[in-house]
């Protein structure tokens, strides 16, 4: 980790116009829950319903595709990475840091307000709140290596990124059950689904293989950002 | 004192080849890196600032390889060409924030000596997004002086400076190339190479077309047969003197005036006003007709 790394990180983020959409998501999802709780229809079922579909399958992904692209791929697109690189910095150090950056952004912009839509929408019923703040983020460690490594790697990460979140997590799971346990969005529904009582969370994939994915493909992106860190060739270079 | 030594570099885009077999050695003192847009230049500072692989042959700093060692940047400092840096930070931040990176003893002090040398101390609490382009030059200097490098690669550096800055610039350069430090900065602008370095590269389509002292270069440059266009008041009684002397290699009547090819530049300049005096004919016009430094360059490439 390197403090001053993060902290140019952390202001390049939240300066951005992309930090719009970090603020408008997560505010719906609380607007939402709060309408809910008003017109009183938030029973259970709802309540997870909404969480499930809102919160893990749709605010996660893409809060973590704006922070954990966004973190490293603007810096790399314009050279202003070249300004951290010319340092002697290991380049795992520099990889570490912007994906902790990422995920400080995610638990702030996704997992806290889920935490808090959770609570307005059930209270503590059946640890829900808890037990999708504990899935979020777990999830949204392991999207956020996907993303970074993205970032480093190809220069569409984001259309990368959004055609993954959209059309394999949300199409192609509901046609073909593989797919749909091959998706970090049910490894993080599954931990929620240990965390809770609430028989309406379900996941397609036990536990310990989530958990094990979930490690693994975090694993995978950091060490692959981080490689490919060692060899990039900075824009403009040709 | 160190030495970047490139042996037998090339660097290729798929099928283009950027830069083809170069070798060099760099050492203390001001080398300038000379030739026009698109030669290869940049490519080769990104390989010897470690940012780009060579595709066959090696780049390194007192026999250190550059390529995939971050512990180069400790004793090398690398100012891009493109304008980016972090505009959203005041240049004092920047420079600040670039010491804290290299984990220098005391990054305040090292960060107001950097910004003071490229004298930016003025505007070192505006954001750099308000910069002018030279403004901008000089903090991404400063960024690459912070840690005190005893090796510097500038890649354009005086590109988009005022006069006055160009001029604060080469008084900086030439102070640090005085501290022992190697320094090397690319330009296609033969004047400011000629104005600065001491030694010089050429480079022309990637490959390494001269080398050495700048007056054997500028003699290189000056002793090639020059094209002239005069203008005069008998453009055929000038033709026949100038024939006659024996200083042009061939003259050509044309509606626009003679075209005179020289054999010798210097020779030429100074002998043409004699002749036009001593046959009695007005010179209106003379001007050199292939100046441009491409042609300049690809006399020195077919050589």
């Amino acid at each position: 980790m390197n403090p001053t790394i993060a902290m140019i990180t952390f202001r390049a983020m939240l300066g951005r116009r992309r930090a719009l959409l970090l603020f408008a998501l997560p505010l719906l999802l609380v607007v939402l829950a709060v309408a809910l709780r008003v017109t009183g229809v938030a029973d259970l079922e709802i309540s997870s319903l909404v969480l499930q579909r809102f919160a893990i399958a749709t605010l996660l992904p893409l809060v973590a595709l704006v922070a954990g692209t966004g973190v490293i791929g603007p810096e790399i697109d314009d050279g202003q990475i070249m300004y951290v690189l010319t340092k002697p910095i290991p380049r795992h150090v520099v990889v570490l840091t912007k994906l902790a950056v990422a995920i400080a952004l995610i638990a702030v912009f996704a997992v806290l307000p889920t935490f808090v839509a959770g609570l307005l929408l059930a209270g503590t019923t059946a640890q829900l709140a808890l037990a999708f703040g504990i899935g979020m983020l777990a999830g949204g460690i392991a999207y956020g290596a996907v993303f970074v490594a993205l970032a480093v790697v190809s220069r569409n990460a984001v259309v990368i990124g959004l055609l993954y979140a959209l059309v394999w997590e949300a199409l192609l799971g509901n046609f073909a059950p593989g797919a749909k346990s091959a998706s970090v969005q049910q490894w993080a529904l599954s931990v929620a689904d240990t965390f809770t009582s609430a028989s309406y969370v379900r996941s397609t994939v036990d536990l310990p293989v989530a958990v094990v994915l979930l490690v693994l493909v975090t694993a995978a992106g950091t060490l692959l950002a981080v490689l490919r860190l060692r060899s990039l060739t900075v824009a403009g270079a040709d | 004192m160190s030495e970047l030594r490139l042996d037998r570099v090339s660097r290729w885009y798929g099928n283009v080849v950027a830069v083809n077999g170069v070798s060099m050695t760099i050492g203390p003192g001001v080398t300038g890196l000379l030739g026009p847009n698109g030669a290869g230049k940049s490519t080769l500072i990104h390989m010897m600032g470690g940012f780009l692989e060579p595709s066959s042959g090696t780049v390194t700093l007192d026999g250190a390889p550059i390529w995939r060692n971050p512990g180069i940047y400790r004793v090398l400092g690398l100012v891009p060409e493109h304008e980016a840096a972090y505009d959203f930070l005041t240049g004092r931040q920047f420079i600040l924030a670039m010491a804290k990176l290299h984990k220098l003893p005391d990054p305040g002090a090292a960060a107001q000596r950097a910004i003071d040398l490229v004298e930016m101390d003025y505007a070192a609490s505006r954001p750099i997004g308000q910069y002018s382009k030279g403004m901008k030059q000089r903090i991404k200097m400063a960024s690459a002086l912070v840690h005190d490098p005893a090796v510097l690669l500038l890649d354009e550096p005086f590109n988009g400076m005022d006069p006055r800055q160009r001029l604060q610039l080469m008084d900086l350069i030439r102070r640090m190339a005085a501290e022992g430090r190697t320094i090397l900065f690319s330009s296609h602008i033969l004047e400011e190479v000629e104005r600065l370095a001491s030694h010089i590269e050429v480079i022309v389509a990637g490959r390494h077309a001269a080398s050495g002292d700048f007056r054997e270069i500028r003699r290189l440059m000056t002793d090639r047969p020059h094209l002239f266009l005069v203008r005069s008041a008998d453009d055929r009684a000038l033709a026949a003197a100038i024939i006659a002397d024996g200083s042009a290699r061939s003259v050509r009547l044309t509606p626009k005036g003679l075209e005179v090819e020289a054999v010798d530049f210097r020779r030429f300049t100074l002998l043409l006003p004699r002749l036009a005096r001593d046959a009695q004919v007005r010179l209106w016009e003379v001007a050199p007709s292939d100046e441009s430094l491409e042609s300049v360059f690809s006399y020195l490439v077919a050589r």
